[in-house]
C-alpha cells in the first residue's frame, strides 16, 4: 500500500506541476500583459516599460514562470489587482464557503443517490426504476442555471418565501440563517450531480446480485435485506467511489455557475470577478487551487479505492 | 435491420427538430427577434406573442427559434474544433508510442485536470468575451479528452494484422494513421464526439449565462436566461421558453448518444 502511494504521489507532483505551466502558458502567452492591465490602453509606452521592468515582465518567460512557481511554494501568492488585497486572504476565505457549499452538496448526492440507485437496481425494469432513472437523466441535462432559477422561482419567490433569494451570511450570525442560505444553491448542485451516483450504483448492484456467492447467501437463507446490505452493497459500491471523484470535476465548473445565479461568495465568484476585471495574479491562483484541489480529490479516491481493493495496488 | 432503441428514435426526432429550426428560423419566427414592443413588456403567452414576450417586449417565440442557431453553431464548431486538435495528436501518441506517447498523455493529463468550464474561462481572459472565442475556448477545452479516446483505440490496433501489413508494404506511417487506422476507430470517435455536442451547448450556454460568451442584443438561449435572471418573479416566461428548449437539445444530443454507443458497441 505505501509503495503504490508513493509511485502516485510521484506522478501527482509532476501533473500539478504541468497543471501550473498550463496555467502560466494560457495566461502569459496571450497578447496583453498584466502591465497593459493595470496602465490601461492609453498608458505612454515609456511607463509601461518601467512598469514592465519593476514586475519582472521584461525578464524570460521561463524565468518569469520559475520565480512565479517558487513564491507560489513560500505562500506569497502575491496581490489582487482590483481588490488591493493579498491573494491569499481572499482565496482563503472564498475556498472555505465553496467547501461548504461542496461537501453539503456531496453528502446529500450520497445520502439519497446510493440508496435510490440500489431500489432502482432492486426493481430493475419496473415503473419505479424507470421512474428515478428518467428523472436523473433529465436532472443532469438540464443547466445549473435553470435548475437554480427555477428552484429560485418556486421556492423562493414573494408569496412563498421559504429560502432567501441570495447571499450568505456567516456562521457567527447563527447556523439557521447559514444554513438557510446554503439550501438552494445545495440542491441545485445535487440534482446536477445525482445521475452519475444513480446510474453507477444501479449498474454495480444489479451486476453484483448476479454473482454466484449473492446465489449461495440466498441458499443458506439469509433474508433479502441482509443480502443487499450485507453482501451486495460492499462491492457494489466500490465504483461509486470513482465516479465521486469525477463528480468533484463536475462539481468545480457547476460551482462557478451556481455561485453566480445564487450571488454566493466562494471560488466560482472569484473566478468569475477575476475574469471580468483581468486581474491576472488572482486569477492564476484560483485556477491553480481549483484545479490542484480536482487532481488531490482524484488521489484520494485512488488511494480509498486501492485501501479496499487490494488487486488494484499489484496491478 | 434491428429496431430503433427509444433512446436513438426519441433524440433523433428532437435533434431533427432542432435542426430544421435552425435552418427555417427566418420563415417561421412571427417576429424579428430585436423587435421591441415596448407596451407588450413581458406579457405571458397569448394570441399576439404565442410564448410572451421579455422585459424589452421581444417576441420570445422568435428569439428562442432562433436561439438555436448559436447554440447549435456552437455546439457542433466547438466539437469540431476539439476533434481536429484531438484525433491527430490521439493517433499520433497512440502510433508512435513509448515516451512520445508519455509525454502527450502527460500533458493531457494535466489539462484533464482543468474543469472544462475553467480552462475555457482562462482562455477568455486572455481574448476577451465573444461568440468566437467563446467557439475557440470550449473548442480547445475539448482536445484533450478527445486524444486520450482516440489513443486508447489506436493503442488497440497497433499491432493489428492490417496495420502491420501496410506497414509490410511500405506505406509510410501518416497513410497507416489515417488510411488505415483510423477508418476503424471512427465509432467510437462518433458517439464520443455527439455525447460532447451535448456538453459543448452546455458549457457555450453557460459562457454566455455569465456575460462571457454570446453577447446582447443576439439572441442566444445562454444570453436570454441571464436576462430574464432580473425579471423571473414578474414573468417566469423568459427564463422557461430558452431554458426548456436548451434542456431539450441537450438531452435529445445526450440520448442519441447513448443509443449510438448502445448500438455500435453491441455489433
Amino acid at each position: 500500500m505505501a509503495r503504490y502511494a508513493l509511485r502516485r504521489l510521484a506522478s501527482i507532483a509532476l501533473i500539478l506541476l504541468l497543471v501550473s505551466a498550463i496555467v502560466f502558458t494560457a495566461i502569459h502567452v496571450l497578447p496583453g500583459n498584466a502591465a497593459t492591465l493595470i496602465l490601461g490602453e492609453y498608458a505612454t509606452p515609456e511607463a509601461l516599460r518601467t512598469l514592465e521592468r519593476d514586475m519582472g515582465l521584461d525578464r524570460p518567460l521561463v524565468v518569469q514562470y520559475a520565480s512565479w512557481i517558487g513564491s507560489v511554494v513560500t505562500g506569497d501568492w502575491g496581490v489582487s489587482l482590483a481588490m488591493k488585497q493579498p491573494v491569499a486572504t481572499i482565496v482563503g476565505y472564498r475556498l472555505r464557503n465553496s467547501a461548504f457549499l461542496a461537501v453539503t452538496a456531496l453528502i446529500v448526492v450520497v445520502a439519497v443517490g446510493i440508496p435510490l440507485g440500489t431500489v432502482a437496481a432492486l426493481r430493475r425494469g419496473r415503473p419505479l426504476d424507470l421512474a428515478i432513472v428518467t428523472a436523473t437523466y433529465v436532472g443532469i441535462s438540464i443547466p445549473e442555471f435553470v435548475t437554480g432559477l427555477a428552484l429560485l422561482l418556486v421556492l423562493a419567490g414573494p408569496s412563498v418565501g421559504l429560502f432567501p433569494t441570495s447571499g450568505y451570511v456567516e456562521l457567527t450570525s447563527g447556523v439557521t440563517a447559514w444554513a438557510r442560505h446554503l439550501v438552494l444553491p445545495a440542491t441545485t448542485l445535487t440534482i446536477v450531480l445525482l445521475a452519475h451516483v444513480v446510474r453507477q450504483t444501479r449498474s454495480g448492484v444489479a451486476d453484483v446480485l448476479a454473482a454466484p456467492y449473492i446465489r449461495t447467501a440466498r441458499l443458506k437463507g439469509a433474508s433479502p435485506r441482509r443480502i443487499v446490505l450485507r453482501h451486495a452493497l460492499r462491492n457494489a459500491l466500490l465504483p461509486t467511489i470513482t465516479v465521486l471523484a469525477l463528480d468533484l470535476g463536475y462539481l468545480m465548473g457547476g460551482i462557478v455557475v451556481v455561485e453566480e445565479v445564487f450571488a454566493y461568495p466562494g471560488m466560482g465568484r472569484l473566478i468569475i470577478y477575476a475574469v471580468q476585471n483581468r486581474d491576472v495574479p488572482l486569477l492564476q491562483m484560483c485556477a491553480l487551487v481549483v484545479a490542484s484541489v480536482y487532481v488531490l480529490a482524484n488521489l484520494a479516491a485512488d488511494l480509498a479505492y486501492a485501501w479496499l481493493d487490494p488487486r488494484i495496488r499489484y496491478s | 435491420m434491428t429496431s430503433l432503441s427509444p433512446a436513438l428514435g426519441v433524440g433523433g426526432a428532437i435533434l431533427a427538430l432542432v435542426l430544421a429550426i435552425t435552418v427555417a428560423a427566418p420563415w417561421i419566427a412571427p417576429y424579428p427577434t430585436t423587435e421591441q414592443h415596448m407596451l407588450d413588456r413581458l406579457q405571458p403567452p397569448g394570441a399576439r406573442f404565442l410564448l410572451g414576450t421579455d422585459q424589452y417586449g421581444r417576441d420570445l417565440l422568435s428569439r428562442t427559434l432562433f436561439g438555436a442557431r448559436p447554440a447549435l453553431g456552437l455546439g457542433l464548431g466547438a466539437v469540431a474544433l476539439g476533434l481536429a486538435l484531438g484525433v491527430p495528436l490521439g493517433l499520433t501518441a497512440g502510433y508512435v508510442g513509448g515516451r512520445f506517447d508519455d509525454l502527450i498523455m502527460r500533458v493531457v493529463d494535466a489539462m484533464l485536470a482543468f474543469p472544462s468550464l475553467l480552462l475555457a474561462l482562462l482562455i477568455i481572459t486572455a481574448l476577451g468575451a465573444s461568440t468566437g472565442h467563446a467557439l475557440l475556448a470550449i473548442g480547445v477545452a475539448n482536445g484533450p479528452g478527445v486524444a486520450r479516446i482516440v489513443r486508447s483505440a489506436t493503442l488497440a490496433l497497433r499491432e493489428a494484422e492490417f496495420v502491420l501489413a501496410a506497414r509490410v508494404r511500405g506505406e509510410r506511417h501518416l497513410y497507416v494513421m489515417f488510411g488505415e487506422i483510423f477508418p476503424n476507430v471512427m465509432a467510437p470517435v462518433i458517439v464520443e464526439a455527439t455525447l460532447r455536442v451535448g456538453f459543448a451547448i452546455l458549457a457555450g450556454a453557460s459562457l454566455s449565462f455569465l456575460g462571457l460568451g454570446v453577447q446582447p442584443p443576439a439572441a442566444d438561449w445562454g444570453l436570454m436566461i441571464r436576462e430574464a435572471r432580473q425579471y423571473v418573479f414578474l414573468s417566469p416566461w423568459p427564463l422557461l421558453a430558452p431554458g426548456t428548449a436548451l434542456a431539450l437539445t441537450i438531452v435529445a444530443f445526450n440520448l442519441f448518444g447513448d443509443g449510438l454507443r448502445d448500438r455500435l458497441g453491441a455489433t
